[in-house]
């Protein structure tokens, strides 16, 4: 067995044998305890799906809350203790489809989350429907002619909307998905890595070996500053699909730029006093 | 005494300007003022108006009967004039003569636009009538020019002082005005602003919502005062957003809350139950406009009651209580934020468009009487070994920690029904002790809820029951029907769920009459009173036409059901 992660939880795990959230979630583990963070520090945050039952499964502070929903919460969780590191694993649906609008609005809040999307281009916990990021012609109970809707390019997307980190990683190939989750969690603002993982029952086309043949890390001389260089790359899919940090841009986060909170201590541990909201008052005298 | 006015025009023509300034006035002259405004959803033209009642004793709502109409345009002036009283009089612009349909003699026609133009600005015509206006009702001009001096700045300031004169100067009598015995100093605050001060006083330090009339004056005042209060107001992408955010703020150990108008609390619904299911103490106002869907933006109903009462799937504890007035407003919504978090619990704060924009002069708030209660627990309160952020205890509330504050202690909060320490469970046994652990907290509210305020003799024949915003038109329609001869009572109901039952069961007893007063077309008050007590109500009196009933619409329907 493993040498023990400080992160490591004994509760039972519903995935699936054979499940690539069970690499990711080892994945994330390894990358907190190399990052010295203490269980008591973190946040996961989730929604709802396969993926987003992570955070039973980690030794952390936890928030699975809703369908779609899984960044929201973590807002409020990072602007009432900016001292927590908060991160958000979900799936493609609830970040891609069901989140959507809290995706696109939190790229450009350029909070400080980390968010990690389980991305096996499939519906799981609902047993096999089209996901935002399956391809066309993908055959499933619901899609019975394949898919017809474009596929949603969330690298692309990220970028566009100016997103400080974007990142593609493989849960296949490990020390690759750790060395990116950790250069996420040190970004200081959103950062976007979409993380693919097969699932193994409902998704026969983007397998373990699919995503290993199709997929290319980033040279070491890749630029990942120059955007309009990483718009491109976002673009590249069907010849094969770059892995590694795409896009990145160091600019204040949402927090940094709100100028009268910066010699503040974080709200949760201000001193609360109702005698300190009277002055409030004096505009209705 | 009192005296009605009425400022009409069309959206962008100043309006709301003479309104607020005059409103200053009276204030600072110590007259006791209700106002109301309204208006139509759009940002100009169309027809809108603020009404001004003013008296030397408290006043609670607004009459129909007016003493004098400031019109800016002549659908003002032709709309509005059937209601003057005998003797009543229509300010206006001279140009406005023709095309009039008001009684000769009603009409006072001035020279405004002129005299705006000899000034050199359009702009001032509003405070041209409000000098007319101190003439009119025998106001002290020094107080007009300081109110113009907290406003305006500099050269505006200038002009708008000569504006101020010129309109004193006017001809037009002056009022035998009765002047206010009672000169304590008084704040002018509407209801929406004294839940946002409330919260501020609770110790609010974070508050998301999407703009939604008529919530967003909540948001406007915490936002304006965001950077001198140190707290974040956060525009959310939209209400389902916003909710979760709170409660992810909430969670994470701060007072969050948010507030919304009936179709953002519909979006807000799925989140309701994620509040109730993890038990994270939640703040969430909705002020209420008449529905469905879009319904009627910028008007009035309480027609969210029924709604608000399940709102959310499945079944959770919440406490639902609607404001009756602005004072109230902000001891109930500082009070909400304890309960909440006592009870780890979801509390609904009910106004409506009506109060909400109604300014109210009050005695100003006793920020000493508010006080914070946290009920966080300390690493003393917890066992050894795992945090269980859902412990079964004996009084049946778990022990809250804040995340990341206890080393070695962990938060798991989940919307799956969850086991002890927070992780997903589909056990049956366990389903029934969260179930009852949840739903029992509706029991400890029971004896949170206050009784309904009770106007009237003891022992009426005839008993109103209303709730919310009627208050102050329940109140002074009882005292006139008193004083004509009737044994006629109300109860107004502030808290509303849990129901409390008490006065209600022992004065309905009694009652010959039992009469619903609300501003929604089924009911929703006498529902709620007929499922939690089998009492029945012998006549209803509801208004569902986006405008709220005025006193004397009031006592017109209650005499025809009596």
């Amino acid at each position: 067995m493993d040498q023990q992660n400080l992160f490591d939880c004994s509760v039972d795990k519903a995935w699936c044998p054979g499940c690539g959230n069970h690499g990711l979630l080892e994945g994330i583990k390894q990358a907190l305890e190399e990052l010295g963070k203490e269980p008591h520090e973190v946040v996961v945050a989730s929604g709802i799906g396969q993926a987003a039952k992570l955070p039973h499964y980690i030794n952390a502070n936890g928030f699975n809350g809703l369908h779609g929903r899984s960044i929201p919460p973590a807002l409020g969780i990072k602007i009432a203790n900016p001292e927590l590191t908060v991160i958000i694993h979900s799936g493609d649906g609830d970040s891609y489809g069901e989140g959507g609008n809290h995706f696109m609005h939190n790229v450009r809040r350029n909070i400080d989350l980390t968010h990690f999307v389980h991305d096996n281009q499939i519906y799981g916990l609902t047993k096999g429907q089209a996901s935002p990021t399956s391809r066309p012609g993908h055959v499933t109970g619901i899609q019975t002619e394949g898919v017809i809707l474009q596929p949603f390019n969330p690298i692309a997307t990220a970028i566009s909307l100016g997103c400080g980190f974007v990142a593609r990683t493989f849960m296949g190939d490990k020390e690759h998905m750790v060395e990116t989750m950790k250069a996420a969690i040190n970004h200081r603002g959103y950062a976007l890595v979409d993380i693919f993982q097969p699932c193994i029952v409902f998704n026969k086309i983007n397998t373990f070996k699919w995503y290993k043949e199709n997929t290319y890390k980033l040279d070491e001389d890749y630029d990942p500053t120059d955007k309009i260089a990483a718009f491109q790359k976002s673009l590249e899919f069907d010849d094969g699909i770059p892995l590694g940090i795409i896009y990145k841009e160091e600019k204040p986060s949402f927090l940094d730029t709100i100028e009268y909170l910066k010699e503040e201590k974080p709200l949760v541990d201000r001193d609360l006093d109702p005698k300190n909201a009277e002055e409030f008052m004096d505009g209705f005298y | 005494m009192d005296y009605n006015l009425l400022i009409g025009g069309s959206a962008g023509q100043g309006i709301d300007t003479l309104g607020a300034l005059l409103e200053k006035v009276l204030q600072r002259s110590s007259y006791y003022l209700f106002t109301n405004k309204d208006y139509m959803s759009r940002i100009r033209g169309g027809h809108n108006f603020t009404q001004i009642r003013l008296g030397t004793e408290p006043v609670y709502s607004h009459k129909n009967a007016l003493d004098i109409i400031v019109a800016f345009d002549e659908t003002t002036a032709n709309e509005h004039s059937p209601r003057l009283k005998e003797g009543g009089k229509v300010l206006m612009d001279q140009s406005l003569k023709e095309d009039l349909q008001i009684p000769g003699g009603q009409g006072i026609f001035l020279p405004i636009k002129e005299t705006a133009k000899e000034l050199g600005n359009p702009k001032v015509f509003s405070v041209i009538l409000l000098g007319v206006l101190c003439k009119a009702l025998d106001l002290d001009l020094k107080i007009g020019k300081k109110v113009l001096e907290k406003t305006f700045k500099d050269e505006i300031l200038d002009v708008n002082h000569k504006a101020l004169v010129k309109g004193f100067e006017m001809d037009v009598d002056s009022w035998d005005m009765e002047k206010p015995g009672n000169t304590d100093q008084r704040i002018m605050i509407n209801s929406n602003q004294a839940i946002a001060l409330g919260a501020l006083a609770a110790g609010v330090t974070f508050y998301s919502a999407y703009p939604m009339t008529p919530s967003t004056s909540i948001m406007s005042f915490l936002a304006a005062n965001q950077k001198k209060a140190k707290i974040v107001v956060e525009q959310a992408e939209d209400e389902i957003a916003a909710i979760n955010m709170a409660i992810g703020a909430s969670y994470a150990g701060i007072r969050a809350m948010t507030g919304t108008s009936g179709g953002g609390f519909s979006l807000m619904s799925e989140s309701l139950g994620l509040a109730g299911i993890t038990e994270t103490p939640l703040v969430v106002a909705n002020v209420q406009r008449p529905g469905p869907a879009t319904g009627f933006p910028t008007r009035t109903e309480q027609s969210d009651l029924s709604f608000i009462l399940t709102a959310s799937h499945g079944e959770i504890p919440r406490m639902v209580t609607s404001m009756r007035t602005a004072e109230e407003a902000f001891y109930k919504t500082a009070k909400a934020f304890n309960i909440s978090e006592k009870y780890q619990t979801l509390v609904i704060l009910m106004n409506d468009q009506y109060l909400a924009d109604a300014n109210q002069t009050i005695k100003p708030f006793d920020f000493s009487k508010v006080s914070i209660e946290r009920h966080i627990a300390d690493e003393d309160d917890l066992l050894e070994g795992d945090y269980q952020r859902y412990r079964f205890t004996e009084e049946g509330i778990s022990p809250r920690i804040i995340p990341g504050k206890i080393s070695g202690k962990t938060v798991l909060a989940d919307s799956d029904e969850h086991n002890e320490n927070g992780n997903i469970t589909e056990s049956a046994e366990i389903r029934i002790k969260m179930m009852d652990k949840r739903m029992n907290k509706l029991k400890a509210l029971e004896k949170e809820v206050e009784e309904p305020w009770y106007i009237g003799k003891d022992k009426p024949e005839v008993l109103l029951v209303g709730w919310g915003s009627t208050y102050g038109t329940l109140r002074e329609a009882v005292e006139i029907l008193q004083e004509e001869g009737h044994s006629i009572g109300a109860l107004s109901f502030g808290d509303v769920y849990p129901l409390p039952k008490k006065s209600l069961e022992e004065m309905a007893k009694n009652a010959k009459k039992v009469i619903n007063v609300e501003q929604n077309y089924t009911g929703q008050l006498a529902k709620l009173i007929r499922q939690e007590t089998g009492i029945t109500f012998d006549h209803s009196i509801l208004k569902y036409d986006g405008r709220q009933i005025a006193l004397e619409e009031l006592i017109e329907s209650v005499k025809e059901v009596l």
